[in-house]
């Protein structure tokens, strides 16, 4: 073979539109098999709003909901809680909630719609568990002066009674707020906050 | 020899050259066995590589059999796996086999691994070998966590939970990425499907192949030694090394006996305590929070890792903040990628090392250890301080490796293989 007669130029040209051409097709057909993995149109569906009665919720205690999976919390407030949030705004590290997510009905000292009543996704913000709810007179181990409020079993993240983070534990930011509106004095809407009834 | 057995015996030959003639068998079996040259000198940590393999095959086998009875769905796989505890015959057995095997694996690995550090056999020419020796422990990571889910017990559910978390404290990207990990916005069905799908196929295919290509990158460069002597370099009129051994048929014994012992260790494991309750634990092998359903409404009082990845976890746990706790953690994990450029000592084995490396190396196992064990604690403020020490050890080991190896005062290498 006399290498002079290959045309080099067009065996250059060949090969990089090969390779190229190739490439694109690779890396479209990757598409669906990445997209594949994201939630499907059914899992997306999933998440309708929540209705909850709160009647025989006392002051003091806290209920459990399930909305979109995760567990929202309600807890009742009584007057010496609120008074207790309002004392620890010096050992929370976001106390006006400036760069947590909630929405702005519930950006105040008490980060809800109505003071007494908590509405929160019970999800830390570190890495994802659900804090246990240790109220003050058991929270001994935790902090010699515990007002109350929530402990994640498993990095050891602390909120108060507002969903805030406290200072120097692994979680970034407050507990978030989900969107829900009192459709009477005892039912409360999760997941929907739209003005129109 | 009796007249019939002379013809089958001769029959199996021609066979055999009847395959040699369109297969390279005889080359496959004296490249890799029969003519593979090992050092003379393998001692105690030189079973762990064909261990390993073992417990390859065991989690393999009792695998597929697990997979017959096992309904990868949130609603039905808490009961199957009761089921196949209750029920099936002999499901017990090869369900303990397969939970006990993932420990025994991480067991074998990291005394591999040690033992690579002990006689320098991640240093050159080795650096391709340790990498992906390397590979395959990050894919067996994955590969136990993916199938931790599967019992679809609570520390299944929050393990599962806080893992794909860490991908979500990632900047800009986390979020989505996390998503796309779990196909949901919780943990839930889907991710348990793919998580199936995962643990059985995919995972297990990577792990085979890169088994493949350690194998085949050991075989190139030869095994190293306790001595951290190259046998290559002294080889007689044949090319054959001169302290060098054929693998088959003297490791091929040895390690019969080493699978021998390491089986009747496994099998008091598998037989007698198999959720490895050792007192002051949940279970360290099967934790007991695991034999509750998931409930993602809450997490357990006590959750922590199974053992092996408890000194990563510690690790997590020790640093205050929640990008700087993921990046340390995976730090952690990753540093040991970078051993074969970060060691600049010209000795390979502890043997002749100065006292530099065997004083770090013995602070680093004490750390990984005090790690481990903190990592299966309830955090208090005084054993979060005890973690952020140990942590400053554990990464000091890596940061300040090419400064305390490279001022070493190492001894003189032998040229030929002491015992």
């Amino acid at each position: 073979m006399v290498n002079k007669n290959i045309d080099q130029s067009r065996r250059r040209f060949l090969t990089t539109a090969a390779t190229v051409v190739g490439g694109v097709g690779a890396v479209a057909a990757a598409v669906p098999f990445v997209s594949n993995m994201n939630p499907s149109a059914k899992t997306k569906a999933i998440g309708a709003p929540v209705e909850v009665d709160i009647s025989k919720l006392e002051p003091g205690d806290r209920m459990i909901e399930k909305w979109q999976g995760k567990p929202v919390w309600i807890l009742r407030r009584t007057g010496e809680m609120l008074k207790d949030i309002s004392s620890l705004n010096d050992k929370v590290s976001d106390p006006t909630s400036d760069n947590s997510a909630q929405p702005d009905y519930a950006k105040n000292e008490f980060r809800a719609r109505e003071d007494e009543f908590l509405v929160v996704i019970g999800i830390c913000t570190h890495l994802g568990c659900s804090p246990n709810f240790v109220m003050k007179e058991e929270g001994d181990s935790i902090d010699a002066d515990w007002k109350g409020g929530f402990f994640c079993p498993c990095h050891g993240s602390r909120f108060d009674l507002a969903g805030r983070v406290f200072k120097g534990v692994p979680a970034p930011s407050n507990l978030v707020i989900p969107p829900y509106k009192f459709i009477s004095s005892t039912r409360l809407l999760i997941g929907d906050d739209s003005e129109a009834v | 020899m009796a007249k019939p057995i002379k013809t089958l015996v001769n029959g199996l030959y021609n066979l055999r050259d009847w395959v040699d003639s369109r297969f390279p068998l005889m080359k496959i079996w004296n490249e890799h066995l029969a003519q593979y040259y090992c050092p003379k000198n393998f001692n105690f940590w030189y079973f762990f590589g064909s261990l390993a393999l073992l417990v390859l095959v065991i989690q393999i086998l009792t695998g597929i059999w697990l997979t017959m009875n096992y309904k990868p769905s949130a609603e039905e796989a808490f009961a199957s796996v009761e089921y196949i505890m209750r029920d099936v015959n002999w499901g017990w057995l090869i369900r303990y086999m397969h939970s006990t095997g993932a420990s025994a694996f991480f067991i074998v690995i990291y005394l591999h691994m040690f033992r690579a550090l002990l006689y320098g056999s991640y240093k050159k020419p080795r650096e391709l070998l340790w990498l992906s020796g390397m590979a395959i422990y990050l894919v067996l990571m994955g590969e136990a966590f993916f199938g931790y889910l599967l019992p679809w017990g609570q520390m299944s559910y929050w393990g599962a939970q806080v893992i794909i978390s860490l991908f979500g404290a990632l900047p800009i990207i986390g979020d989505d990425l996390s998503l796309w990990i779990r196909g949901d916005f919780v943990v839930s069905d889907v991710t348990l499907n793919r998580f199936f799908s995962l643990h059985v196929i995919a995972f297990p295919l990577l792990i085979l192949g890169l088994v493949g290509f350690h194998i085949l990158a050991l075989h190139e460069v030869g095994s190293n030694n306790p001595d951290g002597v190259e046998i290559k370099q002294n080889k007689n009129a044949e090319g054959i090394p001169l302290d060098g051994i054929p693998f088959h048929p003297y490791y091929t014994v040895k390690d019969i006996v080493g699978a021998a012992v390491f089986l009747i260790f496994f099998f008091a494991v598998v037989f007698f305590m198999p959720e490895m309750k050792v007192p002051g634990t949940q279970g360290l092998f099967l934790e007991s929070a695991n034999f509750i359903q998931a409930n993602s409404l809450q997490t357990p009082e006590h959750i922590a890792p199974v053992w092996y990845f408890t000194p990563f976890y510690a690790i997590l746990r020790a640093v205050p903040s929640q990008l700087g706790g993921v990046i340390a953690m995976g730090l952690a994990v990753n540093l040991f990628l970078l051993l074969p450029w970060l060691d600049r000592s010209a000795v390979k084995s502890f043997r002749y090392r100065g006292r530099n490396y065997r004083i770090a190396l013995s602070l680093f196992v004490i750390s990984f250890l005090f790690l481990g064990w903190l990592g299966l604690q309830v955090v208090t403020p005084f054993y979060t301080w005890m973690a952020r020490f140990f942590s400053v050890v554990y990464f000091s080991f890596f940061f300040l490796m090419p400064f305390y190896t490279a001022s070493d005062k190492d001894k003189t290498v032998p040229d030929r293989v002491t015992t």
